[in-house]
This record gives structure tokens, sequence and C-alpha cells, in this order.
């Protein structure tokens, strides 16, 4: 498909597939990613959770890398170490983007969803309106913060800093729909081997409420393993409800209102 | 490296990182590749796409292991026992390449009668001298053919490096035999061909042995052997690949060699997708041994010429390391060539070209024996160029008590490290430290041209992308300048002890106005140098077979001579790669070969041994070789050509012979030259162990090794029970080394914030200890705390019906300065050496641990004085010798399995819920 934004043509979105099981856990990409954002540390604490000390995505970090230990004394060969390095998913339909109230989060000309911070007025609406709990507010600046696929390096012709920095090829970055074809071969080439693997992101059950996602992955597990939400679920489904009982609730208490009057009026 | 240069002929890796994805299996041992060389194992992702396996054999289950095929894991500084067991398991089925050994490798060569193996000397082999603890390698030779022509050695060939006890040869070594050919038994029945007595020395490496050392499931280990010989052969190639995790033991150069020897006898090096991959730690580490950081090496692999070799002229130094056959008939070219280089026109033939203005080393002066003559009050000032050995020193507090006893020190680097600030750390006052410290602020690699040497033998020019901030200058800025000062103030001396000084070649003074105000001289210009020219007219030589022993050329490190072959054309600098082998991605020493000895990539008639495994071949029609890579070969010397007898230089080498630095020209399997704790790679329980050696009880340790028994620094006895556990120390991906660049990092001290100490379930549980408690670790030289790190990834290991060893691990990583700080590991370890190249035993020694942190004096017995007799004169290295292992009743303490103690975990946990609950 072809789409015109801000003049600039693109004939598909871009984005990121990351492949786990190619991750070495290196974190090149979350040191990429701050670097060229220029985004602060997030303290110096040994968590003690494998060797993932920066525990989780948040408004300084754009790319984290989590680290899944599976280790099976009984049947050693059974042992696992994933890494996966996460992301904003950058979804079709993103719940940050719909919870916007001032238009600061915005779907650029690739597709991606960005927050334009000088928009943003740091309401936090989008927060809680992340299924993945990707988006938060960071509070020097004010402002929600969360990965701009390197917006700026993209209007350059760059890739974003951290496929760059990838050292196995474990995060890719181009179009999304060549992304999908290099991920279902791959996908193909894993399961002719006879491991377990399937993506996240491009037509599963996640995919319900949020659509496809731009920011994709190949998974060997399920992924709540991964602190993949399995059916992420928008905050906007509950709308149509929302309002119903909203309207309910309104009916109810005018009629109870009007009938209490009624019976004060009658009174008096 | 000399495990490799004394097999094969060069201390390098024999392929490059890109070929990895042309191997059928790779085996990772000794080497935490995906951690410590991320970027490189981009090629082994490639391979395993390609459908290669990949396996990883280590005593933890690291990032590496998470991405291999198979992990086994093996009990810290076994690892000979393990190559030595798939060796045997090839041997034994004889499943090794025939037709490449027997033409490649010196497999049908017959060893001397005199010669006497472990086996039979209940650990040690013939020619060891236990008065001094070094072996005498005179028996360690062929058996020659007297009836063939030829002179015999014309030099003494007895135990040079064994009496200089300094590093041997990296690459060839003193004449071993003259110009006379070995026996040979193509039919390789003769009990004393080499391969045969090879068979015999690892008959006892069988998989039950293996298990019982190494702690590797039998099971799992005849799969690997069946796999290692299914991906080896004509039409199959696998790669092994090796870092720190070998190379820091007592038996560091052995190790390597079993896995040389391993891949010479399945005939996978020179060839696409085989070899031995030595993978590099840092930067530059291929470059800083090439040029040449080693006290006993030129650059170039020349060793500097020893008074106790008796090399007092050149003449001398020239008859022990000018061989009559092979390539090191050169010599000579090359050492004139480096003197013209470094001397100019004051380097004459009448004055031995200058010989005199070297200095001569007088014995052991590597880094260990200089550390402890510093705190002998025998070292006056030091420059620290990019080392910071109050961290990276074993038994590192005695290092940091070193520093102290120093009048002056320069330290240049980017960040004030724990090196530079000794004087001011915990527990020290500083108003007792008479050094005076100058720190020198230091360029960063953005802001300074230069040439980086990697993993692969590959000179890759950088670019200076920015000035560096206010005063700092590169490295080469202040030696340039404190060279230029001392020329200066030595002006007008007279002194003929002075000459040096004076006539030393120091032209690098830059073109460019803004580089010589800033004092920076011309990096290129010193890369000129190197490459070499000619000497009337300034020429670039173009490549080191032009160079000449008359002083009419000058070449600073001979095997980098053609790198930059012509003004503007400084092949450092190309970056055009083709996915393969790329030969026009910078250039690779020597000659830009990138895959060593390739023409063992044809067979003996020059054919491809088959259509995959294709690389190098002989055109008959062209008349010469030819393929993907620079052959590795006189290019024009037919598959026919054979060898005169009496024949001198390379044409004493056959046109079979692809191993060309060699003094046969095959690989060496039974090592006749170069290492000096024997031969063949044997089984030796490391310094420090918790269990006696298995397969000889009468020989504990490397007998040979190098140690220092001093008060300052106590080794703990075989099996102590005050130090039951194995450590391991190593490094992670997130810092570099001891940190000096990288805790000073917030992005990347963010990434691992405090030291840790990874422990098994098992022994937490055994030890009462829970994740993220503090813990202290503990040996005889000291004790540090850090956070504890249970992991199911640390497994102990049985090595008996009833008995287990615990392994835990510290990355060494932390330090006194920096954004994060915390114990450095290298407090713990032992100063002990590798007797071939004295490096260190970081990987494997024992400790106590114990839940909660340590007291406030943690640096260990570095106070106590040393009585003269320990004292370390430097240059008097004290040897092993023959230590008998522990009684059995020592270290036979019985261990509770994992599983019972994991079963005692589990009730002690229910019975805890019942009583909170009741």
């Amino acid at each position: 498909m072809e789409r015109v934004a801000d003049g600039v043509v693109t004939e598909s979105a871009m984005g990121f597939f990351t492949d786990v099981t190619l991750c070495i856990g290196c974190k090149a990409c979350e040191v990429a990613c701050k670097q060229w954002n220029q985004l602060p540390s997030d303290g110096y604490a040994l968590t003690g959770n494998s060797y993932d000390n920066t525990s989780r995505l948040s408004s300084t970090t754009w790319r984290h890398v989590a680290f899944v230990e599976q280790m099976d004394r009984e049947v050693p060969a059974a042992s696992r170490w994933m890494m996966m390095s996460d992301v904003c998913k950058h979804c079709t339909n993103a719940g940050c983007l719909e919870a916007c109230p001032t238009g600061a989060i915005v779907r650029n000309e690739f597709d991606d969803v960005y927050v334009q911070p000088d928009v943003c007025n740091g309401c936090g609406y989008c927060v809680p309106s992340c299924p993945f709990g990707v988006v938060a507010v960071q509070p020097k600046s004010g402002v929600a913060q969360k990965c701009t696929l390197c917006y700026d390096r993209q209007k350059d012709g760059m890739e974003p800093a951290c496929a760059k920095s990838c050292p196995t090829d474990s995060i890719l970055f181009g179009r999304v729909d060549e992304l999908r074809v290099k991920a279902e071969a791959r996908v193909a080439n894993l399961r002719a081997q006879g491991k377990e693997v399937r993506l996240y992101g491009v037509d599963g059950e996640e995919t319900r409420d949020v659509g496809p996602l731009n920011a994709f992955f190949l998974i060997p597990d399920r992924p709540e393993v991964f602190n993949l939400p399995p059916k992420p679920v928008l905050p906007s489904r509950f709308q149509p409800a929302a309002y119903t009982a909203g309207l309910l609730a309104a009916a109810a208490l005018t009629a109870l209102g009007a009938r209490v009057f009624r019976r004060a009026g009658g009174a008096a | 490296m000399p495990g490799l240069g004394t097999l094969y002929g060069r201390g390098g890796a024999t392929t490059f990182l890109m070929d990895l994805e042309h191997a059928d299996l790779i085996i990772i041992q000794g080497s935490n590749f995906a951690e410590n060389h991320p970027v490189g194992f981009r090629f082994v992702t490639k391979a395993k796409e390609r459908g290669a396996k990949v396996i990883h054999v280590d005593p933890r289950f690291t990032r590496t292991s998470a991405l291999a095929d198979q992990y086994l894991p093996i009990r810290s500084g076994t690892d000979i026992a393990f190559t030595g067991g798939i060796i045997n398991y090839v041997l034994e089925n004889k499943a090794y390449f025939e037709e490449y050994v027997l033409h490649y490798t010196n497999a049908s060569y017959i060893i001397d009668e005199k010669f006497v193996d472990t086996e039979d000397l209940d650990g040690i082999f013939s020619g060891f001298n236990p008065d001094k603890g070094t072996y005498d390698p005179a028996t360690w030779k062929y058996e020659l053919d007297e009836s063939a022509g030829g002179e015999a050695s014309q030099a003494d060939g007895s135990a040079d490096d064994a009496k200089g006890g300094g590093t041997s040869p990296t690459t060839g070594g003193h004449p071993a035999h003259g110009t006379k050919r070995p026996k040979k038994d193509p039919t390789l029945q003769h009990p004393r061909c080499a391969i045969n007595v090879m068979r015999k020395h690892f008959a006892r490496y069988t998989p039950d042995v293996v298990e019982r050392i190494c702690g590797t499931p039998k099971e799992q280990f005849i799969d690997l052997c069946k796999l290692v010989v299914a991906n080896s052969g004509r039409s199959k190639t696998m790669t092994y690949c090796y870092a720190m995790g070998w190379a820091q033991h007592t038996v560091g150069v052995q190790n390597i060699r079993a896995a040389a020897t391993l891949q010479a006898l399945l005939g996978n090096t020179g060839r696409p997708g085989g070899g031995v991959m030595a993978l590099r730690g840092h930067a530059s580490i291929q470059g800083s041994t090439d040029i040449a950081t080693l006290f006993d090496l030129f650059p170039g692999y020349i060793k500097s010429p020893s008074l106790e070799r008796g090399e007092d002229s050149f003449e001398n130094w020239k008859k022990n390391w000018a061989k009559p056959t092979g390539w090191w008939s050169n010599w000579p070219k090359y050492a004139v060539s480096q003197m013209k280089a470094w001397f100019g026109d004051a380097a004459t033939a009448e004055n031995g070209w200058a010989f005199d203005y070297l200095p001569l080393n007088t014995g052991d002066h590597s880094h260990m024996p200089l550390f402890f003559t510093m705190k002998d009050g025998g070292v006056e000032g030091l420059i620290l160029w990019g080392q910071n050995p109050a961290v990276g020193g074993q038994n590192a507090a005695l290092q940091r008590a070193a520093l102290g006893k120093l009048k002056w020190m320069i330290c240049q680097d980017l960040f004030e490290t724990e090196s530079a600030a000794f004087w001011k750390r915990e527990g020290v006052d500083p108003a007792t430290i008479p050094t005076e410290i100058f720190f020198m602020p230091a360029a960063g690699v953005a802001e300074k041209p230069g040439s980086f040497t990697n993993t692969m033998r590959l000179v890759q020019w950088h670019e200076k992308a920015v000035d560096p901030p206010d005063d700092a200058r590169s490295d080469l800025s202040l030696a340039w300048n404190l060279g230029k000062r001392v020329k200066e103030l030595y002006k007008d001396s007279t002194r003929k002890i002075d000459r040096p000084v004076l006539d030393i070649t120091w032209d690098y003074e830059s073109d460019d106005p803004h580089e010589r105000a800033l004092g920076e001289p011309d990096a290129e210009k010193v890369l000129r140098e190197i490459n070499g020219y000619v000497v009337a007219t300034g020429e670039h030589m173009k490549t080191f077979a032009d160079l000449k022993d008359d002083g009419t050329t000058a070449a600073g490190a001979w095997i980098y001579t053609g790198c930059f072959p012509a003004p503007g054309q400084n092949h450092t600098r190309r970056r055009t790669g083709d996915g393969w082998v790329s030969l026009e991605w910078a250039w690779a020493w020597p000659a830009n070969r990138r895959n060593l000895y390739n023409r063992a990539s044809a067979d003996p008639d020059g054919k491809p041994w088959s259509e995959e495994k294709k690389y190098i071949w002989w055109d008959e029609e062209a008349k010469k070789w030819t393929g993907y890579d620079v052959p590795d070969f006189p290019v024009v010397k037919p598959p026919s050509f054979r060898a005169q007898p009496g024949a001198k230089g390379m044409d004493a080498h056959d046109g079979t012979a692809p191993f060309l630095m060699q003094e046969y020209g095959v690989a060496e399997i039974f090592g006749v030259q170069g290492t000096v704790d024997g031969p063949l790679p044997t089984h030796y329980e490391p310094r420090e162990s918790p269990v006696p050696n298995a397969l000889y009880p009468h020989q504990q340790y490397n007998p040979v090794l190098k140690e220092w028994r001093r008060r300052d620094n106590p080794y703990h006895a075989i099996g102590d029970p005050n130090y039951p556990y194995v450590l391991s120390t190593y490094r992670l991906t997130e810092h570099h080394l001891t940190g000096a660049m990288t805790r000073w990092n917030s992005w990347l001290a963010e990434l691992q914030p405090e030291a840790f100490c990874e422990m098994s379930p098992e022994l937490a549980v055994e030890l009462g200890i829970r994740n993220g408690d503090w813990v202290t670790v503990s040996t005889a030289r000291g004790e540090v705390e850090a956070k504890a790190m249970v992991t199911g990834r640390i497994a102990p290991f049985k090595i008996g019906p009833k008995q287990w060893v615990h392994q835990i691990g510290l990355p060494i990583h932390f330090g006194y300065q920096g954004l994060v700080t915390g114990d450095s590991a290298n407090v713990l370890p032992p100063m002990v050496a590798d007797p071939n190249v004295s490096i260190h035993e970081a990987k494997v020694f024992t400790c106590n641990v114990r839940l909660g942190r340590r007291g406030a004096s943690h640096e260990g017995p570095t106070w106590l004085p040393v009585p003269p007799e320990e004292q370390t004169p430097l240059g008097t290295p004290k040897r092993g010798g023959r230590v008998e292992s522990g009684s059995a009743e020592q270290v036979d303490h019985e261990i509770a399995s994992p599983s019972e103690i994991m079963a005692g975990a589990r009730r002690r946990h229910d019975l805890d819920h019942q009583e909170s609950e009741g």
C-alpha cells in the first residue's frame, strides 16, 4: 500500500523485526538508543534478576533486553537462557494515540507512532492506555516519552540506532511487509530444525485490538514468558460498554432524582 | 600464542571471522564468544542460520551457551583432559584425515628413542631437571636419517628457553635438526612415529576418565566426539574457537596446542570453515603482540637478544634464530631491516647493525616478576599506558602495594583509574605513599588516528574525528614528545652509552600545522616505518620478500610489510567487503593472507579436497597457485616439487608442505620445538585445585609452571578444606576489562552496576545464601564482597560417585574509582604463571564463600615484610617442580549430591511454611 503523510511518500510502514533466537543479550541496542536519543541512565542498582538491571521499558529506556532463565537440572539439555530486546510496538491501533487529548501523539509518515514533545502537556492519559506498558511520563521533561523509531534518523535515510548496533541482526529494521516475508522464512527454517517458534504481532490473537504491530517479534515460547500480553486489550474496547453504563447510570439517577424531587414536592 | 605458533608456525588465529560462516561445526571452548566478542559472534549466528551446529564447552552456562545448539559443562582447568579425550577418540577410531595427516603433519616422523613419555615417567616427560624445575628438551626431537645428506644443527639445541625462563618462541624456534631429514614411516606402523607416541600418550583419556576429571557427562561427550568426526574430512570442516578461558591457565599454551593438534589430525586447518580461531579480547591485543609490548619480543615475533642465550653480538643472535631450513632462514633480512628502521645510518654491517644499542634480556622481565621486584623496592619509575594493574593484576593488593614503592609514576588514561589513584584507596594513608604521580589525560579513539590489529590479524586504520579536549593527547604524542625531550637533554653527550638515544630515528613530525600545534606526531609516518622502505630512495616496501640483509632496506615489523606499499596507498584504510574473504577490506598480515596455511585446502597434488571446500589450488596451465585468498605458499612452487637432501631455506620444503614457517613445512603435532613444558599436551590440575590429579597421582600440576613462593603471595594446598570451592574470574559484555572506560559511562554502568558472585542454587542452599545477599569470597590473598547471584546457570560438577566440585564466578570489572564501584575480584587469585608465556591463572583457583560483608581490612598479607630469601630479584623465576598430589582422605570428603541438597532445601522450606501457617 502507498501512503502519503506530510508530503512524504512511503510505500509501506517502517518497523522492526526482533528475532529472540538471535539475541545474545549484549544490550548494544539499549546503549545505542540512549546515546542517540540522549537519554539518562536509570540509576545504578543490581536487581539480581539475571543480567537485567534496567528491568523495564520506561520514559528513559526505549529498548530493554529481558533475560529469561529456564534452567532445568533434571533435563539439562532443555535448559535455556533467552534474551529479548523489547521496544515500543508501534501498533496499528495505538492505545496511547487514541487516549492522547492534545494530539501530541501522531502517526508519522513512516506509519510509526510518534510523541511530539513540544505538543505533549504531560497529562499521562497515554500511560495506562498502552497495553504493553511502553510509554511513560518523564518527571524532568514533564512529557510522555517512548521509542520514536528514530524518527530523526529515518528522515535522513538512516536506520534506527538499535538496529544499526545489533551485532547479530536480531533486530532488523525495514519495510514491515518485507520484514514479514523474512520473518516467515526464518520461522520455516527454525521449524524445519525442529524448533518451536512463533511470530508475535503479525496476525495472532495479540492483534485483535491493537492490530498488526510495526515492531513484531519471533519468540521461542509463549508470549507471557517474555512479558508480552497474549491478548493486549485497548481501553477503547470498553468505551461502548462504559458509555452505555454511564448513560444507564445517568438515566437511572435522573429517574431516581425526579422521583425524589416529586416526592419532596408532594410533601411540601 | 605459542600454542598455535609451535604447531603451525605462526602465533595468530589461523582463520578469519567471516569464514566461520563456512564451518559445518563450531566448537567454542575456553571462550565466552557471545559476551566478549559480540560483533564477531555475528558470523556464528550466520553459520547457525546456514545449518551449522554450534557447541559450547564451559564451566558456566553463559550467553554463548544460550545461543549454542549444545552446551557441555566442564570443570575449570580440565580442558586438556577434554580435548585429549576427543584426540583419543579420533585416534582409536582411526577417524583422522589420513592423507592430510600423512602429508601435512609430522605424524609419520619417527621420534628419538631417548624420548620418554609422561605415561612412563609418572606425569613428567624425559629431560626434567628437578632442581631447577625445568625441562631440557634435548630428547624431544626426531630420529634423523643419517643415510641422506645434510648437516646436523650447528647450534646447540638444548634448553635455551627452559634455561632463560622467558617466553618460548612464538613462531619458530632455534635450529633443532640442521639440514638433515628426519626418518619417516609412511605406513604409520613404527611404534615411535609421532602419531603412535601420541596414541599411547592419550590412550587413558577415555570418555569415563573425561567424565571423572571434567565432570562432563560421558554420553554427552561421546555424542560430541561423533559430531566432530562427522563434520571433518574432505567435504566438511569444523572450527575451534578459544580465548582467555584457555590462555589464563598454568597449562594455557598446552590447552591451545591440544585443539591445534586435533584440528591437524582431522585435517581442518588451512581450509575454509576450519582452523583455530584465537579470539582476542580487546581492540588491538593482537597488534600489541605483533608490535611488540612483550618484554622478550621485538616487532614481528623476533626474539629480543638474551644474554642467557649468549646472544651478545649480532652474529651470536643470528646463529640462534636464523634456521637453515624453512621460512626462518630469512631471519637476517628481517632483523637487519628492523635495525635499519630503528637506527638508520648508525646501523652498519661493521657495527653489527648497531647491535650494541639494544638492551639485552637478562631473564624473566614479564609482568609478574616486574611487580614483585617493584614491591621489593627494585623499580624506581613506571609509565602506565592502557593498563590498570590495581584492578587487572593478579593478587591485585600486592600490585597496589608495589605501586606505592615507586618514586614516580606516569599514568596516561582517559580517567583517573584505580592505578592512578592507588594512594587514596580504602585503608591507605596517602601520607605514607612516597610515589609522585603524573596523570596525563589521554585522547579517546575518535580523537586520534591510528590502527587496530584485530583478532584475525586484520590491520584496520581509524581516522581522527575531533580534537581531544583540553590537555588530552594521544599515547603516541606522549611517547614521541618524551623521546624528543630526552634526545634534547642528551644532545651534547659524547658518551657511548647515550648513542642509542641520539641515533634512534624519531622523525614523525606531522605535516599538518594543526596537528603540530597540538604536539601530535603523524601516525601514518609510524606506519610507514613499520611497513618499511628502501633506505636509499625512501620508496615504500611492497612485500617482505624484498627485504634485504645488507642494510639497503628498513622495516619496523616485517610481518606488516605490504600494508602501506606506496604513499597515499594505506591499505589498512580499505573498506570493500565481499561477504567472505574480503581481500579489499583493510589488510591482514602476512601479505594480506586471510586463511593461513591455505595450501592445505588442496590435496598433495594441488587439487581441492572437495568442491564444497575449494579454496586455493594449483593451476596447472598458469603454473601457479590460485584461489579465493592470497596463497600462503610460494606461488609458483608446484605440488610436485621435492626438496633435495641438504637443501636450505624454502628449497628444503616439498611442494606438499603447507606449514611454511615450520622446519619441514608440516604441522608439528608432536612438538619438537618451542614449548618448554612438553611436546604433547598433558592433563595437570591447576596450581590450586580441590582435587588430586586423577591421571598422574604423583604430579599434581604443571611441573615447570612459574610460581613465586612468598608470604605476600601464598598458595592454597591441594584440597585445602579452608578453600573448598573453585573460582573463575571473567568479563561481562557490559564492561571492558578493569572498567577503566566503562564504569565511567552512565549508560554502561547502569547495565552492570555492582559486583556480583554467581553461584549455584545448590551451593547457596548449603551456605544459607539467598539471591541478592552480600557474600564475601576469600582466599589467602585477601577477600572481596559482592552480591550473590544465585542461578541455575551455575551447576556443581560430579567428578566421582560421591564427589562434587562447586564452582563460583566473579566478574573482574570493579574497582574503587568510577561512577559505579565495587571490590576487585583480582585481589583473590595468586600470582602463578604458564611457563611458556608467563600468563596468569585467573580462570581457576580455590576460595571460600560466606554470607555477609567483608571486614575493613581485605587486602590480605601484602603488608607482611618479605624476607630477602623470598624476594624476587628481576630475572630469576622460581619453578613449580615436582609436587605430589594430596592424600586421598584430605580431599575425599563426601559432598551430598545437588539433588539431595535441593531435596533438603525443599523439606526445610515446607517445614518453614507449616510453622508459619501453624
